[in-house]
């Protein structure tokens, strides 16, 4: 594929503080190449709500770099390129919006300073609906929704914003198997679509089903990151996990090198 | 005669303008009360509104518009309160009201020591039914620029209330749209001063805006009720409080709650007694009650393979 060339997502050898000067990211690297995903996995206070935030500018990187289609990733984010689909747990599902008012948040950034919609954006809104099986549901308030349905609401967002690399955040917390298998196989049509993503979970059994490549994080760091099959296996999730690994019955006896 | 008893108050020129000028607050103060109670903030407008004190007090001494010392000092009260939240380990909740209570007792001194001339109640609790000129017009301006700047940013600060994240990732700059919503809390705070006092202006920052919340499940729709709210508790109130011969701010307050209160209880979809309806409806539901037997639930016979999928970073 002609998208493979490029990189999506570069982050060399980024630390980053927060506003009490805790390191929370300590020389972090890590790439995803265009047209593929990525698969982000780790324990919870690991660093991959750190990664993500960095990833968004929300945390101005200490040392190093992040660059999203080679360009500093306030301006990829003028240029509409990143779309973000949040974990459940940091939406407001009582805020008075419909789907459909969600989902044309997605092309708000692109509306003149009046931020009305044009043509083009309500065409986009409705396919993008439909895509994910949502037309439906469209002026429902988002409260009113299923947890699978709402996932789907903000993956519709995601897919109005035409955003070329898609992060996306615990996509399969608290949705029902039929929901996980569709956001699975869309996330394959967006990948031959040439599309790049960043998905971090805990759903360890199906990341091969849909990673090209796997980043293990730990302790404030990335591990490791490579081809799927290299990467997944007992000594290396042993690793990440803090001895043995969830996926693999046997314990392990010896541990992984690790990155500096 | 009943209409004549009614109109008598309209005959005066204070009344009339009372009721114009409460009518323009009471719509600034509902479209901010929008944003404010999805954000969060009721705390950070109770805040600002007390802090604006010694603005008041030095405006009044340096000979200046009050609005010019109040805005100011809305700024530093939430300037001070984001650098001291940001630089230490204290909760925001806690912060505030470190930041404002000093701020409003610094005021309190400032009345009581240097200028007796100030009319501490007419500060403290408003005194709309004696709006001079000068006040008149300082009030229109700046609850003009609040309600057309808020309004012409309405979707860019909706978004950034609803999903800051979101709105930075498509280029939002979300630093600067913090700051205007805050700078609007101000200004309209200010604009609300001369109307409620520094006391009750929070009520006008939340309550309408809260009722509304009750009412309708649309930003758009409740944008409206809001201000309806507003307008109308700022003519009843006013109205009332000349018949009263009570204070207008609170009279104006009192109303809101009212309309609150009714809209706690009869809301079609979130108020109490819809609630109890869907409850009962439910219960009688399980209960098989005037309806065929529920059928019986499926009984789970496998647990599911992968464990924890809920718990977050």
């Amino acid at each position: 594929m002609t998208h493979k060339q490029v990189i999506a997502l570069d982050v060399n050898n980024v630390s980053v503080a927060y506003g009490g000067g805790r390191l929370a990211l300590r020389q972090a690297s890590l790439q995803v190449q265009g047209g593929s995903v990525c698969g982000l996995v780790g324990m919870n206070g690991s660093g991959k709500s750190t990664l993500f935030k960095t990833v968004m500018g929300f945390l101005p990187p200490l040392r190093g770099t992040v660059q999203v289609f080679g360009q500093p990733v306030i301006r990829a984010q003028k240029a509409g390129l990143i779309a973000y689909v949040p974990q459940s747990e940091d939406v407001d599902w009582n805020f008075p919006v419909s789907v459909r008012e969600v989902v044309m948040m997605g092309r708000q950034g692109k509306m003149g300073w009046l931020r009305r919609p044009n043509a083009v954006d309500e065409t986009l809104v409705e396919e993008s609906l439909e895509r994910v099986g949502m037309s439906a549901f469209m002026n429902r308030q988002i409260g009113e929704l299923s947890g699978g349905q709402r996932k789907r609401a903000f993956l519709a967002r995601a897919l109005a914003q035409e955003g070329r690399l898609l992060l996306l955040d615990e996509p399969f917390g608290g949705v029902d198997v039929g929901t996980s298998e569709a956001i699975i196989a869309l996330m394959g049509e967006l990948r031959r679509e040439g599309r790049s993503m960043l998905v971090s979970t805990h759903d360890l059994g199906t990341l091969e089903t849909f990673c090209d490549e796997v980043a293990l994080i730990a302790d404030r760091t990335v591990l490791l990151y490579g081809p799927t099959d290299e990467v997944l296996t007992a000594d290396n999730l042993a690793a990440t996990f803090g001895g043995r690994s969830p996926l693999h019955a046997q314990p392990s006896a010896k541990r992984v090198e690790v990155r500096p | 005669m009943t209409l004549e008893f009614l109109l008598e108050p309209l005959q005066y020129d204070f009344m009339t303008r009372a009721l114009l000028v409460s009518a323009l607050v009471g719509t600034v103060c509902a479209v901010l009360s929008c944003f404010v109670i999805l954000k969060g903030w009721s705390l950070m407008g109770d805040a600002v509104s007390h802090a604006v004190l010694p603005g008041v007090v030095i405006s009044y001494l340096l000979g200046l518009p009050f609005v010019i010392g109040a805005f100011f000092f809305g700024l530093v009260t939430v300037s001070a309160i984001g650098f001291i939240q940001s630089r230490s380990r204290v909760k925001e909740d806690t912060v505030i009201g470190v930041v404002f209570t000093a701020l409003f007792a610094l005021g309190l001194v400032m009345i009581s020591k240097i200028s007796s001339e100030v009319h501490l109640s007419h500060i403290l609790f408003g005194d709309v039914l004696g709006i001079g000129d000068s006040e008149l017009w300082q009030t229109v301006i700046a609850g003009t620029i609040a309600l057309i700047v808020t309004l012409l940013l309405r979707k860019d600060l909706l978004l950034y209330v609803f999903d800051p994240t979101h709105a930075r990732s498509i280029g939002l700059n979300t630093g600067v749209l913090n700051y205007v919503l805050l700078t609007m809390l101000a200004l309209t705070i200010v604009t609300a001063l001369q109307t409620v006092g520094v006391i009750l202006v929070v009520a006008m920052l939340i309550t309408p805006g809260a009722t509304a919340y009750l009412l309708t499940d649309k930003f758009s729709k409740m944008l409206w009720i809001a201000v309806a709210c507003g307008i109308l508790s700022a003519v009843i109130g006013t109205y009332g409080s000349y018949f009263l011969d009570g204070a207008t701010g609170a009279c104006i307050v009192l109303v809101q709650s009212l309309f609150f209160l009714l809209a706690f209880i009869f809301a079609p979809k979130h108020g109490q007694l819809a609630r109890r309806r869907q409850q009962m409806a439910e219960r009688a539901d399980e209960l098989g009650e005037g309806g065929p037997p529920a059928a019986p639930r499926p009984v789970l016979t496998r647990v599911r393979a992968s464990g924890k999928t809920e718990a977050s970073d």
